[in-house]
């Protein structure tokens, strides 16, 4: 490397470092430094900001609305992780068996991944179309009559959450293969040895050696969820009634529908505590769950 | 590398991040003295974009030293790019505003003052405005935009239908009794047509209590005054005529379908809906017509208008008021405008009405004239998409069965009163 002493090659390092770095600082950096000095403010876009000290976050618990966008939000994380987790672990499980089209079915479970949310939203608005939809058609098969979906507050945020599993199976299934091609062969011709029945093995072999990444997923998983929001905002918009509204849309309808950027800055870092606390929690707990091999 | 290589590439990225951020915003003068305008609109949308650089010639053919340079945007994206525009101390010299919105860009103080431009003007007259219009656009009696536009709703009819049930077609003394009793006959199950539709929202809800002589809020905006019995009256008979006449589509059985297509579709008798879908219906298999819209009480339509403001912090604000002036008084504007159905134009030039009124369909077009002598103008309070979330929040559940008129009102009234209040 370029120059002897330490604080040179430091200046070097730096300097091909500096790129990033200011990428960050300008659009994520400020930005969020700005919005905390914002979320104690009164400011509409239009007028210079006012300082109106906690009133922001006083207005918040307040805000019978933000109780129920944090519900909305919680019901859907409850209805969305296990689902989202199960399916994965249960696609994943089998796409790791020698099969024919192996390749294939991983690719074709990866699509809806890299699929635009816009793009998805709108094609699964149109599925869960109580007429036309194919969800309803396809349920009329077997004698059932569906329900409204999207216009029927019971049922709108089950089908936001079934449309997210939807995109984001392939996704964590991925993270799961990669987990379960970790898992050496050892441990399944031992305990075939000792007579361990297919379910003992999936217990007490793969469930066990599968703990970092379940761990990895749930932190990303949980993190992403806090934040739905796109498929809300085309689906539902957070109808009907206010069903489907969750955090993020909320911080959106302030921000760029009522422009009061100060509350929707205080909103917005209620949340990121709300997601702060519930990782450290998950970080704590994961000594008792987590197991790492050695 | 050698080391003054990389020393050079530091200084040349430090002086490109510097120059970046102090790059000074031009005047929009330049050395001859042509002055560019900047100009943001929403109303031309994907329809009507010609028309407006048509305009745009003919004003600069008007006024060679000045340039417009305009920028579109969605209604839905509009105002967030409009507010982050001004916030950057970067505002277009002239931009539209509904009225909606106008009273709270005006409050707040981001619109020039119109008022001395105005006087000095020798070449404009507000009588060649509509005055109703005009007026709509000042705030503390003092002129604060340019009436561009209007447009209003009336009753839109099948013709056909009404032929083939044999029932008289609607006319300027209908109630709402006679549109129920048309309705009724209209309504036709097994073929799928609906004798009636107007949608449950909060437009709709402001007009429609308001030809049952009711209001959201008193004249001066200070009390709520929607929790009224006859605002319930409304609101029920708005609901009766789904869940107890069935003479229209509730929102299951439009299963997702905009009503202008079930109009056109020949599913919809008749419909209350806005003045711009003229062209749409231009097409359509059958014949239509228009009418004023039935009321119970009195009469009342809707009056949505758009007009053109200056920013406050436009360094050309003679050159602005030009184009403000020009796009909303000039025959030329109105012409284009009237031409290709973008609206109407506000302008009380009679010449120029006439040849609007002479096009068809619809025949009666006087209709959207005559509508304008019962207009009422939304309620407009400065956390206006506030109120009319909560609103439609509110009317959902009704809809849903959630909530009677009487609960979902109450509820309106308290949330109105928090508003308000602010």
């Amino acid at each position: 490397m370029v120059g002897d002493k330490g604080w040179k090659k430091w200046l070097v390092i730096s300097f091909f470092l500096l790129p990033n770095f200011i990428g960050f600082l300008v659009f994520i950096g400020i930005p969020i430094l700005t919005s905390l000095g914002l979320s104690f403010t009164k400011w509409d876009l239009l007028s210079t900001p006012e300082f109106i000290g906690f009133d922001n976050y006083k207005g918040i618990i307040e805000d019978t609305e933000f109780w129920s966008a944090l519900k909305n939000t919680l019901l859907f994380i409850i209805a969305y992780l296990p689902t989202v987790l199960i399916v994965a672990l249960g696609i994943a499980m089998l796409l790791n068996k020698n099969m024919k089209g192996r390749a294939f079915f991983r690719a074709a479970y990866f699509i809806p991944v890299v699929s635009s949310w816009v793009a998805v939203s709108l094609i699964w608005k149109w599925l869960f179309n109580p007429a036309y939809g194919l969800v309803n058609y396809f349920l009329s098969w077997f004698g059932f009559v569906g329900p409204d979906w999207l216009q029927d507050p019971q049922w709108a945020m089950i089908a936001i959450v079934l449309t997210s599993v939807w995109k984001d199976t392939g996704f964590v299934m991925v993270l799961f293969l990669a987990g379960l091609q970790n898992i050496s062969e050892t441990y399944y011709e031992a305990a075939e040895i000792d007579g361990a029945s297919p379910l003992k093995k999936f217990l007490h072999i793969t469930i066990p050696l599968l703990t970092p990444t379940t761990f990895f997923i749930l932190i990303i998983s949980l993190i992403n969820s806090f934040q739905v929001f796109d498929q809300v905002m085309i689906m539902t918009e957070g109808g009907p009634a206010g069903s489907t509204t969750v955090l993020v849309q909320k911080i959106y309808n302030h921000a760029f529908r009522y422009f009061e950027m100060g509350y929707a800055s205080a909103v917005s870092w209620v949340l990121f505590l709300i997601i702060f606390i519930v990782t450290l929690i998950q970080n704590r707990l994961q000594k008792r769950w987590v197991d790492y091999e050695q | 590398m050698k080391k003054s290589g990389i020393w050079a590439i530091i200084l040349v990225l430090l002086i490109g991040i510097i120059a970046g951020c102090s790059s000074d915003q031009s005047t929009g003068t330049s050395k001859d003295g042509t002055v560019t305008l900047k100009y943001f609109a929403f109303s031309p949308g994907e329809d009507h974009e010609d028309e407006l650089k048509a305009m745009i010639a003919a004003f600069e053919k008007k006024n060679p030293k000045i340039k417009v340079d305009y920028e579109l945007a969605s209604f839905d994206d509009y105002f967030t790019k409009l507010q982050t525009q001004i916030a950057g101390n970067n505002a277009p010299d002239v931009f539209e505003l509904n009225y909606e919105n106008f009273v709270s860009y005006a409050s707040k103080g981001a619109l020039l003052e119109l008022d001395p431009l105005i006087e000095k003007d020798t070449n404009f007259n507000p009588d060649s405005i509509n005055k109703k219009a005009y007026e709509a656009f000042q705030y503390d009696g003092k002129q604060y935009g340019m009436v561009e536009s209007f447009s209003n709703v009336v009753l839109f009819y099948n013709k056909d239908l009404f032929d083939k049930a044999g029932v008289e077609y609607p006319n300027d003394s209908w109630t709402w009794k006679e549109e129920l009793a048309a309705a009724e006959k209209l309504t036709d199950k097994k073929n799928g047509v609906w004798g009636t539709y107007s949608p449950v929202q909060f437009w709709e809800f402001y007009k429609t209590i308001a030809q049952n002589g009711g209001s959201i809020l008193n004249e001066d905006k200070t009390e709520v005054t929607v929790n009224s019995p006859e605002n319930v009256e409304t609101l029920t008979w708005m609901m009766d005529k789904m869940n107890k006449y069935h003479v229209t589509p509730t929102e299951k059985e439009m299963s997702g379908q905009a009503n202008e297509d079930l109009f056109k579709a020949g599913k919809i008798a008749m419909l209350r809906t806005g003045i711009w879908m003229f062209d749409g219906f231009k097409d359509v298999p059958f014949k239509w017509d228009i009418a004023l819209e039935p009321g119970n009480t009195q009469k009342a339509h809707h009056f949505f208008a758009n007009g053109l403001a200056v920013s406050k912090k436009t360094k050309n604000a003679e050159a602005a008021w030009k184009w403000a002036q020009f796009m909303s008084s000039s025959e030329e504007a109105a012409k284009i405008r009237i031409d290709s159905a973008w609206e109407l134009p506000a302008v009380s030039n009679d010449a120029l009405v006439k040849g609007y009124l002479e096009k068809s369909p619809p025949e009666s077009r006087d209709v959207v004239f005559k509508a304008l002598d019962t207009l009422v103008v939304p309620p407009v309070i400065e956390e206006w998409s506030k109120m009319t979330d909560m609103f439609g929040k509110e009317l959902d559940k009704v809809k849903l069965g959630q909530a009677t008129p009487e609960e979902a009102l109450k509820n309106v009234e308290k949330e109105l009163n928090t508003l308000i209040k602010k």
